[in-house]
């Protein structure tokens, strides 16, 4: 599947706002902390709801899709993204506990629907797994923890330690689950086959022509075209940086720099996840003649 | 099973890849009720456009026994869809009374979901009306009563110069189309997805 920056941007930044939110939750900071924790947090959701709207054909159409909530994740996620967001800012207006709940239960309903966006796609397999929604979750919380130890470094210095502690644990839980979904993906087999694409039966088949001599949306949208060093540039930053060098900077007392270059990395990861994507339809255009 | 389901059965045996489902299914729904379906840079070096239906080639099996097998590819307006359930807007649809897979270009935002979910990759986005775009089996010419009813089928059906592409109900047993997915052995592609496409397909035969 081709990257597309919008997706990648929305996904990582609310995300982090989730997590940022969560984190400051958890811990219940008094004063400068949590209204600025939680004003970060907004401003990360929001710029990844305007990121959000640069994926669509049509933005100015975008309300219809909270139409089809009862079977799409889609809907689904457009609907719970603004209510998440008015709970966060009615939260961090009042205090309530109760809007708080409400909060965190919309954060995680978020995650799920994120992450069921791209699980629910039966035949993308590397996304079809239980991974897909552990590793949006816990990479979301791992920078949203690490953006709280930056912020509570500057604003509230005895948390720090304490957000530390808590973005190297669950840092390093997400980066278990991203490895996981790593390794299970390179052991995938594809289960489409030109064979049963076409339903063809003598064996070798080739393709000779797609139809079409220049491209098309078919290998524009699900092609990620770049050279294999690319990916595999790719894939050693998303290693890199999702997680060790963090934590180091994290344990070296650097938790804004920490922040910043995970982030780097969880857009590397979110651009692998879409590229090492091995769509069916692709089966149909390998030849261009 | 009642309810109509109208579909292409595309015989493999007889296509030769001459593309003219292809141009007459572009000429039609390029200047039909629908509006355009856009081409981007058409005369230049690196022309693309949107389309409902395309023509492959396979080359298959050993050398010298090899076969070159054309093979015309669109919407096969399957039974169950996924590109349906996941549209946010309900732009794409199915409809009950024939079984046509619709996308309402009034309603859909652009954002290209339905294609990630349909694994044969029968929809195209339109580059400059940027709404999801795919075969409609022609549905404002077979039902439009001012045409002779021999002319009520899809444009790509009427071009076939060898009859390769039979139009009709596949829930009617009696139809052509069903008579000939059961006697000359129709399937339907990738069956793995268990998408149970309309569309099937005839094999070769010697």
């Amino acid at each position: 599947m081709r990257p597309a920056w919008s997706v990648l941007l929305f996904t990582t930044l609310a995300g982090a706002g989730q997590g940022l939110f969560l984190a400051l939750f958890a811990a219940q900071p008094q004063g400068r902390l949590m209204q600025a924790g939680l004003a970060t947090s907004l401003a990360l959701l929001a710029a990844g709801l305007i990121a959000s709207f640069f994926h669509l054909g049509h933005p100015e159409r975008a309300w219809r899709a909270a139409a089809m909530w009862r079977t799409s994740w889609l809907s689904r996620e457009v609907i719970v993204l603004p209510a998440f967001m008015a709970l966060v800012a009615a939260y961090g207006w009042t205090q309530s506990a109760l809007l708080g709940a409400l909060a965190v239960a919309a954060c995680l309903a978020l995650f799920a629907c994120t992450g069921m966006i791209y699980a629910c796609l039966p035949f993308l397999q590397e996304w079809r797994s239980p991974l897909t929604l552990v590793n949006f979750t816990l990479l979301g919380c791992a920078s949203g923890l690490t953006l709280a130890a930056a912020l509570a470094a500057a604003l509230e210095p005895a948390l720090a330690r304490g957000y530390v502690l808590a973005a190297l644990a669950v840092g390093a839980a997400a980066y278990l689950g991203r490895l996981a979904s790593l390794f299970r993906n390179a052991r995938l087999r594809p289960k489409s086959t030109l064979a049963s694409a076409t339903g063809i039966p003598q064996r070798p088949i080739v393709q000779m022509s797609q139809g079409a001599m220049g491209g098309s949306f078919n290998t524009r949208e699900f092609f990620h075209g770049r050279p294999r060093a690319v990916v595999r540039a790719a894939r050693w930053t998303l290693l890199a940086l999702v997680f060790p060098v963090p934590a180091a900077l994290l344990l070296a007392g650097q938790a804004a720099p920490a922040f910043l270059l995970q982030f780097a990395g969880l857009l590397a990861e979110r651009w692998y996840f879409f590229a090492e994507a091995k769509h069916p339809q692709n089966l149909y255009y390998q030849a261009i003649a | 099973m009642t309810t109509k389901q109208l579909a292409l059965v595309i015989d493999l045996n007889v296509c030769v890849g001459c593309h003219a489902c292809v141009t007459s299914c572009k000429s039609w729904n390029n200047a039909g009720a629908a509006g355009p379906l856009t081409d981007q840079n058409p005369y230049g070096a690196d022309p693309s456009g949107t389309f409902f239906n395309r023509v492959q080639t396979f080359e298959a099996g050993e050398f010298p026994a090899t076969e070159t097998v054309h093979f015309p590819k669109s919407c096969l307006h399957c039974e169950d869809p996924p590109c349906v359930p996941v549209c946010p807007t309900g732009a794409s649809y199915k409809r009950a009374e024939d079984g046509i897979v619709l996308v309402d270009y009034d309603k859909c935002i652009g954002c290209k979901y339905c294609a990630w979910a349909c694994p044969y990759g029968a929809r195209e986005i339109d580059e400059q009306q940027q709404v999801m775009k795919k075969c409609t089996l022609c549905v404002d010419r077979i039902y439009d009563e001012k045409l002779p009813a021999a002319d009520r089928k899809p444009a790509c059906v009427l071009a076939c110069p060898t009859s390769a592409r039979i139009f009709g109900d596949v829930h009617d047993p009696e139809s052509e189309a069903s008579r000939a997915i059961r006697e000359r052995g129709g399937y339907a592609l990738m069956p793995e997805w268990e998408t149970r496409p309309a569309n099937h397909y005839l094999p070769r035969r010697k």
